[in-house]
């Protein structure tokens, strides 16, 4: 029998079909992992099942059971619950109020030991090792998440749905997250496991079901799968992966950092150089200071301690105009806030950042002609696929706008190049398109800093590597000197491992 | 010598006690409503509206419950319209809120025309009397804070009490202070944050209408336009203040009053106008010194969805 049946789900937006007749058939008590690329419609299905949307046609059953009037509390009466990518916690109160919120214990007044003896006896069951009346915003993002599964079984879900959950873990923590999902299976639970990581899916699912923009691919048995066919089925085509990254000789420092504080409690500064044609990653997750190297660099926040310097130039005092204008090219981890403006046209996009340039602006004059030449080439050098130059920065896919983003950050030769997270979000032929622009950019000598918690980007581009971890850089070496097993456990802070 | 007694004194601390009540309540109201997600910088106009409501109802049936009731259906109705521009029409809540205050103004302004036919003021109205605790009374020097005092003080106590135990012993508290800091997780838990959202903010002008009825028919008993002269904005420095918390709420009241009592009840050797100054240049000392480290409802203000 199965848990789950999805049949034919169609779902519009307007005139964009999210959803165009996708079948899903989940058995109970399987890992089923539903794979496809950003905006393949994995997550609007999947809030059609939890009853957030309403399918415009298609037929849901829950256990057998058909579903009408589908709504949030009546997919958590039929045993669903779902683990949302964004997690929907509150830092401020305690594990276990916030596991218990909505259906407590004792009826008006709160019965705090019943609740708090309940959701320790779940936590001790799946050997979260989570402490009940620990306040959450003291947890890590991996003890978080458990949080969130305790909540979706505290209400008593046989079915679970988890949206994106290894998005925001270091590699062991998802080792540890990929043995709960086991656990859980082994006690009985239905998992639906979203994710665009092939890696993950084939250590985890017990089956998968591919979706590509919209449609519902195939559904096959982990078992027979490899990572180059589901790769092909996500984009509908043959599909490298692999990607060369040709001996480069490096040239001369551009980019020093000298003790550098990232982070007000870390255990020491950061210093490195990044030379002519070559690029340095920074690995680990996000939120070990990565934000704040990025902005230090950038003139976006002060550094109080340490000292960069560009092309020999202490930059350390100087604001971000001025640092640009050595030759600094900024594709930002905050693509929507600080590198684009999303309802502004693609030309006026193309001039944020060189507003001051002569070649754009006269006396305080914008030379449209000039932008919208240059914008233009831009578009078709980098290949930005968009209606036209007056269109929305916004309303183009992740993947053009980055595209227009690189491209300019590219443009007018920098010497320096800081990309942030530069694919995240993007699908793949989106992220290696994106990692040749940044090879072609280290080849021509430009020296580039990668930040990226995605691991794959920083071993498939990086010629050095730097492990941060707390405002602090665990290890730092050549990308040939560090195996895969080794970067994920610094990236975990066991620094041990080195 | 002569100072320091006159600072800690019974009447000081008796003058402390009565100027607090309306600061306490208004700022609970604040909390309530806040903790929901909406900010609320009309406490001000809730307020003068309920100094208003207070004196057209006792003027109206001569009956002093008849007027404070009447304070509080006006205070919840400004309440409502704050909460019907925020949650329904989704206003800015800062443009909703300070609407209100220019609202109350004029509007009390123009009513005590109508009613009256008097600019500003309206004509005298029976105060609520004091009442004695039996029994209570004779404990010697205590005795005081229980003999000839306004009932707002006892009120005003047992809805700190309420207010905090609701806050942080019960479900209803529990869900609010989810729904200010993530009103998402609220709502996928199953509780209906719409309707909380309501109740809170009726329930907040209701407290600001009961505030300013002791502003009109207790501490006085007439009233006279924008008599409530800042204390709204008191009130909500005493919500950030004091956490958020019903307790801090009280507390931070307190020493607002604590400013303003010695303003009245002690005789300095300082100009006037300085002392009259005390109590907001104190607010603005606690808002600077505060301002960026309390930590308050994450999501107030924010109800795009």
């Amino acid at each position: 029998m199965y848990a789950v049946e999805m049949k034919d789900i169609i779902k519009r937006f307007g005139s964009f079909t999210a959803n165009n007749g996708i079948t899903l058939l989940v058995k109970k008590g399987e890992i089923h992992c539903l794979l496809g690329e950003n905006g393949a419609g994995k997550s609007t299905l999947m809030n059609i099942l939890f009853g957030l949307y309403r399918q415009d046609s298609g037929e849901i059953r829950i256990n057998g059971k058909s579903v009408e009037n589908h709504s949030p509390l009546a997919a958590s009466r039929m045993g669903l619950g779902m683990v949302h990518q964004h997690f929907m916690l509150v830092d401020a109160l305690s594990v276990w109020e916030n596991v218990v919120v909505g259906l407590e214990p004792g009826g008006f007044r709160i019965d705090r030991k019943e609740s708090i003896r309940k959701v320790q006896e779940l936590s001790d069951r799946y050997h979260f090792e989570l402490n009940a009346e620990e306040q959450v915003g003291n947890l890590s993002v991996g003890m978080k998440q458990r949080v969130e599964i305790l909540k979706t079984v505290y209400r008593g879900a046989e079915i679970i749905i988890m949206d994106e959950p290894t998005a925001v873990l270091s590699p062991p923590e998802v080792e540890q997250f990929l043995m709960i999902l086991r656990d859980m299976r082994a006690d009985g639970k239905t998992i639906i496991f979203i994710t665009h990581k092939l890696k993950e899916t084939l250590a985890v699912a017990d089956r998968i079901t591919v979706l590509r923009a919209g449609k519902s691919v195939s559904t096959i048995e982990a078992g027979n799968a490899s990572a180059r066919e589901l790769a092909g089925m996500m984009v509908g085509h043959e599909v490298d992966l692999e990607i060369e990254r040709p001996f480069n000789e490096a040239g001369g420092a551009v980019l020093s950092v000298e003790g550098l504080r990232l982070l007000p409690n870390a255990a020491s500064t950061v210093s490195f150089d990044i030379r002519e044609g070559e690029i340095f990653g920074i690995a680990g997750v996000e939120g070990n200071g990565q934000k704040q190297l990025e902005e230090m660099i950038m003139g976006l926040i002060k550094c109080r301690e340490g000292r960069i310097s560009v092309l020999g130039k202490d930059v350390t005092k100087l604001g971000t105009r001025k640092r640009r204008q050595l030759g600094i090219g900024y594709i930002p981890s905050d693509r929507l806030n600080r590198a684009l403006l999303s309802s502004f046209s693609l030309e006026d996009n193309y001039l944020l950042g060189k507003q001051f340039s002569d070649n754009y602006v006269r006396h305080g004059i914008v030379r449209h002609k000039a932008v919208k030449e240059a914008a233009g080439t831009l578009m078709r050098e980098y290949d930005v696929r968009a209606a036209g130059m007056d269109q929305a920065a916004g309303s183009l896919s992740g993947g053009n706008q980055q595209k227009l983003v690189v491209g300019r950050e590219a443009s007018d030769e920098p010497k320096l190049i800081i990309a942030c997270q530069p694919v995240r979000g993007l699908d793949i032929g989106a992220i290696h398109y994106i990692h040749e622009i940044l090879l072609k950019l280290r080849k021509e000598g430009k020296a580039i800093l990668l930040i990226s918690a995605e691991l794959t980007d920083i071993q498939q581009l990086s010629d050095r590597i730097a492990v941060l971890y707390k405002g602090e850089i665990l290890a730092a070496r050549k990308n040939e000197d560090f195996t895969e097993e080794e970067i994920g456990l610094l990236i975990a802070g066991h620094r041990e491992a080195v | 010598m002569n100072l320091i007694h006159q600072i800690f004194s019974m009447n000081m601390l008796l003058a402390t006690l009565r100027m607090a009540i309306p600061l306490t309540l208004a700022s609970i109201g604040g909390v309530i409503c806040e903790r929901s997600g909406i900010i609320n910088l009309g406490v001000e106009g809730m307020m003068l509206s309920g100094a208003f409501g207070a004196v057209a109802g006792t003027y109206f049936t001569g009956s002093s419950l008849a007027g404070i009731l009447f304070a509080l259906l006006v205070g919840g109705l400004t309440g409502l319209l704050h909460a019907v521009l925020c949650i329904r029409f989704h206003t800015r809540q800062s443009v909703s809120g300070v609407g209100i205050n220019i609202l109350a103004s004029g509007l009390t302004i123009v009513l005590c025309r109508a009613v009256w036919k008097r600019d500003g003021l309206s004509e005298t109205v029976k105060q609520v009397p004091g009442i004695s605790i039996p029994g209570l009374e004779k404990i010697p020097v205590i005795g005081r804070l229980f003999r000839g005092q306004s009932p707002y003080l006892y009120i005003t106590v047992l809805i700190v009490i309420i207010a905090w135990f609701v806050m942080y012993r019960t479900n209803v508290g529990l869900r609010l202070r989810v729904i200010g800091d993530h009103p998402k997780a609220a709502e996928a838990a199953g509780v209906n944050v719409t309707k909380y959202r309501y109740v809170s903010v009726v329930l907040c002008g209701m407290l600001c209408g009961f505030a300013g009825s002791y502003l009109s028919i207790v501490q006085s008993n007439l009233f006279v336009k924008d008599m409530v002269a800042g204390r709204g904005y008191m009130a909500l420095a005493a919500t950030i203040f004091g956490g958020w918390n019903p307790a801090g709420s009280f507390l931070t009241a307190l020493l607002f009053a604590f400013a303003q009592a010695i303003r009245i009840n002690v005789s300095l050797n300082i100009p006037e106008q300085l002392l009259q100054m005390l109590p907001y240049v104190l607010t603005l000392l606690v808002l600077m010194g505060v301002g960026g480290r309390v930590r308050g409802p994450q999501a107030s203000g924010d109800i795009k969805d």
